[in-house]
Parts: C-alpha cells; structure tokens; sequence
C-alpha cells in the first residue's frame, strides 16, 4: 500500500499522479485521535497550570478592561481565510468522500480568495502589525524545555506567563504558514491545467514528473491541513481558550484573563496605547 | 505503452439466470464485478488489458431483462433487449419513432443485433488517449491528453468540458431524453428511477465515470411514458462514416404543435459534452413560436452560446447550430442554409 499512486506515463516513465486516496482518512483519524487523547489527558491526568512567581502587576489604571488583541484587519483577514480553507477541504476531499458536484471551479475560486487574504496578511503584518510577536523566542523555548521536563516529572523551574502568543500558538502558526505555502504554491501551479480566468492552460508547462510532484504536495499538503484545522478548531471551542477565540470575534480580551495568561512585561499594554485606538494594546495583531 | 489485443487477463466469469441472481452477484462483489452486457464496448477494454476486472457478470442469460413490454402508462424495454429489436419493434416505430431512428443508426447491423439499449447508454467514452491505458483525469491521473494545442481532439467536446473533453458517444440517449425515460436501476437493496437525462453526468461531478450506475448496481429497464408518443420526431446524427461510426454530433426532438406554433417541445443533443445535452433555453425560446426557418435559426444560435472549441473541432460548432435548426423545422430546413 504505497503512499502515492504512480502510473506510466505515453513515454513509458513511471510518474507520480497524486498522494493515495486513504490518506484523507489517515488524517481524519489522526486529527480526531489527537482531540480525543487531548480531552482525555485534560479531564484525568493534567496537573494545574502553574506560572512563575507573578510579576510586578501594573496598576489599575494601566491596563484597560477590554486589552485589544486583534485589529478588525487581522480578524477580517482570519475569518475570510478560515473560510476559505473550509470551502478547499470540503471541494477538494467530498467528491473523494463520494459526495459528487461540480468542486473545481469552487476550489479554485476558494484558493484565489485564501492566496489574496495571505497576500494581504504578509503585507499587513510586516508593515502595520507586530511582526515579532508571532515568532518563538528565547525564552518560549526555555520554557517548553522546563514545561517538558515537569511533564515527565523531572524537576523544573515554572515556567513564564506567556507573551502575547503562546509558544502552541506560534507553532501552530509556523506548520500552518509552512503547509498553506506549500498548497497554495502548487495550488497556483495547478490552475495552468485547468481554465480559469487567470491563466492560458498548458498541461505541458512542466514535465510529466514535476507535475507529478506537484500534484503529490499538494495532496500531502492538504491532507495534513485536515488534521491541522481539526486541531485548531477542537482548540478553539475548548472552554478554557474561549476567551482568545472571542478576541478573534470581538478583537479584544478581557483584563482578567491578559493577567492570568500573558507577561505583562512580555506583552506590554497600557491605557496610552487606548487613546489611539478603541482598546488598548500596543500590538495590533 | 506496450497494449496486448489478443488475450484477455483472467478473471471470474459469472452468468446469472435472473435479475436477482446478478443483483446479489454485484453487491457482493462491488467494484470488482464488471457488468458485460452485448460485449461490445467491454470486450475492447478487456482485451486492451486496460481494465481487469476480478469477475465479469455476463447477463446474456438473463431473460427477464430482455424485451419490450406495453404497459398501462408507457412501454419499457428490458436493459438487455438489442438495437435491432428496438428499432424493429412496431410499437417503438409507431409511437417513438425517434428512438427507432436512432438505434437504427447506431454503429453497423451486425453491432446492432448484438448490442444492448443498457449497454448503449452506459458505454464508456471514445476517447483515444483514454483508451489507450494513458493516466488522463478520466483513469485518474491529472493530465488531459486531448486538450493541448497538439492533441487529437476533433471529436471532443465543446460543452462542459471540464479538464476532461470526452463526449458521450450514445446515440440512443438524446431520444430517451426528449422521451422523457427513466431509467430503472436496481441493487440487492432497492430501485431507484431517475429520469434520462439524469443517469449521465459530466467531468465537473465525477471525471472517472459518465453516469450514476454505481458498483453493485444492476440498470434493468427504460420506461418510456406515453406523454410524447406520437409527437413530431427529428433526429439526425451525423459521422465520418455513415455505414458505421460513433456520432460527431447528433441532435433528437420531439414537440407538439397547435395552430401552427411549437406547444410542447424537447430537444437534446449528444457527442457535444460528456454528457448529453437538453436544451432547455432552446425549448423555452421556441414554445409558441411557429416551427419555421425563422426559429430554427434562433434556436440554432442559442443552443451554441457558450461552446468553446478546441483546436481542432471548431466545425461542432456550426454542426450543431445546424442541427439544432434542423431539428426545429424538419428536414426541408436543410435546404435553407
């Protein structure tokens, strides 16, 4: 049973045409297998989260009740690329499902809508956002070290509050920046084989073998976004990370919570930086 | 690619004595069973060595499947009755006339007697690179063959072509479709009758496949109603060869006309796209109108909006402007042009 479904091109050379079919099911499980241990270890065996001593809290004033976490920019930018990650998964993998309809043309518009939103985000994010802030530094990585180290019982300092993300955030992050460029790369690629309005078609741009090639990244891609989204809409729903979820709607959390989870020297905001914006936060994304 | 046309690979040869005898066969065998009907389209693939099926399911004994029945509301045809009984068949020509030209005109006698109404509904495409064993989406690969500026592409489609260009090549299945037949489908757990035009289905919904039969599913029977018995019948198909080819086009129709005005009117046309085609906004443009040159040209221009050659069957599109005017005014319109 091989991971990728070969056949024999008209001159006689074996060339990869996609990834084999199973794999949609492979990710399915495995996303629902990750979320059902995840609940069970949460409700039987996690201990309670501890944080380093806490740090000098600002005062009152200081930190504003509604702490500004996502522009209306950002969250415009998630929820149309949500959406439009839903609508590839559900073209791309009901027909292979056994529920037939005309999915090509969807999927290609889904894919020209997610390819702008990311355009849109890169630029955004480069110029008008924290840049920084998504990228795991020093000291998550410290931190996951000694977080690793008490899972395992052994001896560990705590660990920090977080910064504006946590370090599962910004990992989270890097897989799907790394799996979404992947698709979308070839994604685009692909859309030479079909017509659409961008491209004159021409199935011979690239040999039988990098289409080939092409053509398995993307399944690869795709199906490992399956069980990303399923991670990462189980995440979302879960009681305790509710409060980010509503910032992803409502763009921003409450005081209580940015004092519980996150460093307020790591993730500085002060009611100067409100003056400026509806909420208070000095990042916007 | 190495093709071997004398043998066939081995496989597991079942014949069932009735209906529910190869119902059974085909659930339990799923997509390893292969429904060999007249033989005629099958026997290419299985020599080819293109398809290999485990077992093949021969319903040449099955009787029940054979023959045209009057019934209180219509007539149907057993899926394994022949071209010819069809086209010979009194109460087909009296009152379907369209359906006995077109399984008259279907490939040559010999083919004719030995081929089936089921099979010719429910045969695969012609497409040569597809027949050819080569990974096109149509085998599931991810590459059309046909559609390049150096491919052989004069009888593809030029209509709903998506990513694959293959066209349906039944000629029998634009005048069940202007009949208005359902086709009976049966497995081991129930029926299922779903109109003619239905049962086919185009790249866009499923690329491997040009109908809705699925593994383990028997197509036993055609039920024409009486509702356009009698009616006035055009059908015309036109081919390379006309002692025996699939269709380059061909077109059917079947209207009702009062007081010199089009009253009811189907048409539909085949070896256009994947699937065959009822022109619906060409049945509504013409109803009420008289059945004349005047119309015929409207129709004919309306049935093409949209088409889009390859690069080497732009002639389809004037063909079909044609017959669809043909098929509107009767064969005298042919002298217009």
């Amino acid at each position: 049973m091989g991971l990728i479904q070969w056949a024999t091109d008209p001159w006689g050379l074996s060339v990869p045409i996609h990834i084999a079919w199973f794999l949609i099911w492979v990710a399915l499980i495995a996303g629902i297998a990750f979320l059902i241990g995840h609940v069970v270890y949460v409700r039987y065996f996690a201990k309670p989260r501890q944080f380093t001593a806490d740090p000098p809290t600002p005062s009152e004033t200081e930190i504003p009740e509604r702490v500004a976490r996502h522009s209306i920019a950002a969250r415009t930018f998630h929820w149309i690329m949500a959406a439009s990650m839903l609508v590839l998964l559900f073209t791309a993998f009901l027909p292979k499902a056994g529920v037939q309809f005309d999915w090509v043309t969807y999927h290609w518009i889904a894919g020209t809508v997610l390819t702008a939103s990311i355009l849109f985000h890169v630029f955004h994010a480069s110029f008008w956002l924290d840049f920084g802030s998504i990228w795991p530094d020093r000291i998550d990585m410290k931190d996951a070290w000694h977080r690793t180290r008490a899972f395992f019982g052994r001896p560990a300092p705590l660990p920090r509050r977080f910064a504006k993300y946590p370090l599962e955030n910004k990992l989270y992050h890097g897989a799907i920046m790394i799996v979404g460029t992947a698709v979308i790369a070839t994604g685009i690629c692909m859309m030479f084989r079909i017509r659409t309005i961008f491209f004159t078609r021409d199935p011979y741009l690239l040999s039988d073998m990098t289409w080939g090639t092409i053509y398995v990244l993307h399944g690869l891609a795709g199906v490992g976004l399956i069980a990303l989204i399923i991670v990462h809409i189980y995440f979302g729903v879960r009681p305790e990370k509710q409060p980010i979820t509503k910032s992803m709607i409502f763009g921003w959390m409450s005081r209580e919570f940015y004092l519980d989870e996150h460093d307020p020297a790591r993730w500085i905001v002060s009611r100067q930086q409100a003056s400026r914006t509806p909420v208070a936060s000095r990042s916007e994304d | 690619m190495a093709v071997i046309r004398d043998v066939m690979p081995s496989f597991d040869l079942l014949q069932p004595n009735s209906a529910d005898e190869a119902r059974n066969i085909l659930a339990q065998r799923g997509s390893d069973a292969w429904v060999l009907a007249g033989g005629l389209d099958s026997f290419d693939w299985l020599k080819d060595r293109i398809k290999r099926p485990k077992v093949v399911v021969d319903l040449s004994g099955v009787d029940e499947l054979r023959g045209i029945r009057v019934k209180s509301d219509g007539v149907e045809i057993g899926a394994m009755t022949t071209l010819t009984e069809v086209a010979q068949n009194p109460v087909i020509r009296e009152n379907y006339g369209v359906l006995a030209d077109a399984a008259s005109m279907v490939a040559s006698p010999q083919i004719r007697n030995q081929g089936t109404i089921g099979g010719n509904l429910s045969q695969d495409t012609r497409c040569w690179y597809y027949r050819a064993g080569w990974p096109c989406y149509r085998a599931g690969g991810n590459i059309c063959y046909a559609d390049t500026p150096e491919g052989r592409n004069r009888e593809h489609a030029i209509l709903g072509a998506d990513r694959c260009v293959a066209v349906n090549p039944s000629d029998t299945a634009p005048a069940f479709i202007v009949l208005d037949a359902k086709f009976v489908i049966r497995s081991r757990k129930d029926e299922r009758v779903i109109d003619a035009e239905d049962y086919f289905i185009g790249p866009d919904v499923d690329i491997t496949r040009l109908h809705v039969l699925q593994p383990g599913e028997l197509f036993t029977a055609v039920r024409i109603p009486f509702t356009w018995a009698s009616s006035r019948f055009y059908f015309e198909k036109i081919r390379d060869r006309n002692v025996w080819d699939f269709p380059l086009l061909n077109v059917a129709s079947a209207m009702f006309v009062s007081n010199g005005r089009i009253d009811r009117v189907r048409i539909a046309v085949n070896a256009a796209a994947a699937r065959p085609l009822r022109l619906k906004s060409v049945e509504r443009a013409v109803r009420g109108m008289p059945p004349d040159a005047a119309t015929g040209e409207m129709a004919g221009k309306r049935a093409v909006q949209g088409a889009v050659p390859l690069q080497f069957n732009a002639y389809k599109i004037p063909l079909m402007r044609n017959l669809v005017k043909r098929a509107i005014g009767g064969v005298e319109e042919a002298k217009w042009a």
